[in-house]
């Protein structure tokens, strides 16, 4: 009988990240193989290799068991594999997963990935549909509420609280475009400037277009393994989930989201602090999101995100580099993937292959993702090997 | 159990007889201690605006000829929190009445300026 103990560590070998934008004609699972190709290449591995694998819900193609699909039509004999969905905290949600997996001994090489046509699949007014559906069925959704306008909602009150300016959240929108605008993969690469934000339509006051993600099709995928295989691994060394409320009709405090206590406690497992924060990775499917999570999270005092950013802090020279893609606002948002997309690049950016999106330090990554609106958390803490 | 936001005109809210819990999605247990069954009541529709957005992009076909229109979240005095529709233009911390008005074919929470308040 064997005597083996599951490793203490768990590793993050490999990353694949389609371009974000328009595919036209591709469907879930081409784009979740295109990812899963990159992603096991990266990592020096086969499809025999991978003996697990978690899946992101995909809006497009809403599969009992999408997992199971995917694992037929990629040629994957998994003993461990199912979907996960978490809004936009999946694709975290589903590295702490593997990283609990891995430990757990249930499976030794896991790939995740998570894809959909979330662009060209359906009509705009059908994802603005499907997504309002984040809200509650019966005292929200019935009053015409969208999604920017939950966030609209949380920006007002949070702006009351701090005394951000529409101004500060231009600043982090025009940020994410010039990080993007050194990727070739991102959908939005034309620099803009924060009076072009603030002119842009109104969607949900005071959100504007510009504050506000699109929607693209593309996909994403890492794998976790037990062991630091091939030549890019990094550990993943903390992950701690939080859940408020889902309807921010029924949320305590829309200025106090539980994001600070779980980065805190992902740091804490990972034996770290936030000082030693060299790279970030935050969910930005709006300006309203990022500036509160990096606010919450302590990467910037509250009410100054935005002038943080104007002063350098968050650039690919500055003390913190942040989502140096582009993000969700312009790399691009197709669901799951999207927040994965900020993984891929803290995986580049540790591992020295970023180009001239290379930050000169990034030893040590934190993410962070929320999904539905603020209300499910998920940090995840990774170090250079 | 999903029962409608109002009655009467008044919005609904329930209260637990056990640990005093005051919440506005009905359910017919208290979420705070369990504790069954809780009492439903009305709302005198009192408040003050909370949060607010003027929404210009409609989710659906229904709404599209009303943009753009004020979608807020008000405290009520009860101790509890509403979404609903209101007139524009009110600064957070207004004091603000409940009136239920019909919006889009529904029966929806529209909030005023409260007259009465100081």
């Amino acid at each position: 009988m064997s005597t083996a103990r599951p490793p203490e560590m768990s590793w993050l070998v490999g990353s694949g990240l389609t371009r974000y934008g328009r595919h036209e004609g591709r469907n879930t699972l081409d784009l979740m193989t295109e990812a899963g190709a990159l992603a096991l290449a990266d990592a020096g591995l086969a499809r025999p290799d991978m003996d697990g694998l978690l899946c992101g819900y995909s809006t497009t193609m809403p599969h009992l068991m999408l997992a199971t699909v995917f694992a037929e039509h990629f040629g994957l004999h998994p003993r461990y594999a199912h979907t996960m969905q978490m809004g936009g905290a999946t694709g975290l949600g589903l590295v702490m997963l593997a990283q609990q997996l891995v430990r757990s001994g249930a499976a030794k090489r896991i790939l995740v990935v998570a894809g959909e046509n979330r662009m060209t699949g359906q009509s705009r007014d059908s994802v603005v549909q499907v997504l309002a559906q984040v809200g509650h069925p019966v005292y929200e959704v019935p009053l015409g509420a969208s999604i920017p306008a939950y966030y609209g909602l949380v920006a007002s009150r949070y702006m009351h609280a701090f005394g951000n300016s529409e101004r500060d959240f231009a600043a982090l929108a025009v940020l994410m475009r010039a990080h993007a605008s050194r990727h070739e993969g991102a959908q939005f690469r034309t620099p803009i400037t924060e009076d072009e934000v603030l002119a842009s339509r109104p969607i949900a006051t005071p959100l504007k277009l510009l504050d506000c993600c699109a929607t693209a099709d593309g996909a994403c995928a890492v794998v976790v393994s037990a062991d630091p295989t091939g030549a890019n691994a990094v550990r993943i060394v903390g992950a701690a989930q939080h859940h408020n409320a889902q309807h921010i009709s029924a949320m305590d405090d829309l200025t106090a989201l539980g994001a600070g206590a779980c980065t805190a406690r992902a740091l804490q497992a990972a034996g770290r602090s936030l000082a030693d924060v060299e790279y970030a990775g935050i969910y930005d499917s709006f300006t309203i999101t990022l500036t509160m999570l990096l606010e919450e999270i302590g990467l910037a005092p509250r009410g100054r995100a935005g002038a943080r950013a104007r002063e350098g802090r968050f650039g690919r020279d500055g003390a913190v580099p942040l989502n140096l893609h582009g993000g969700l606002l312009s790399y691009g948002h197709c669901g799951v993937a999207g927040a994965m997309a900020h993984l891929a690049e803290a995986h580049l950016q540790m591992t020295g292959r970023a180009g001239e999106r290379q930050a000169t330090r990034a030893g040590m990554a934190l993410l962070h993702a929320d999904g539905g609106v603020l209300s499910s958390h998920v940090s995840v803490v990774l170090e250079q090997a | 159990m999903n029962q409608p936001m109002q009655q009467e005109g008044r919005l609904q809210y329930q209260r637990c007889g056990g640990c005093g819990h005051v919440w506005y999605f009905q359910r017919d247990f208290c979420p705070a201690c369990g504790h069954a069954p809780p009492q439903t009541l009305a709302a005198e529709g009192a408040g003050t605006l909370h949060a607010s957005t003027l929404v210009h992009r409609a989710p659906s076909e229904e709404f599209k000829s009303l943009v753009p229109y004020s979608i807020v979240l008000v405290e009520l005095r009860e101790g509890f929190r509403v979404m609903g529709h209101a007139e524009p233009g009110l600064a957070l911390d207004t004091p603000v009445r409940c009136e239920m008005r019909a919006i889009a074919g529904r029966l929806l929470p529209y909030f005023v300026k409260d007259p009465d308040a100081a």
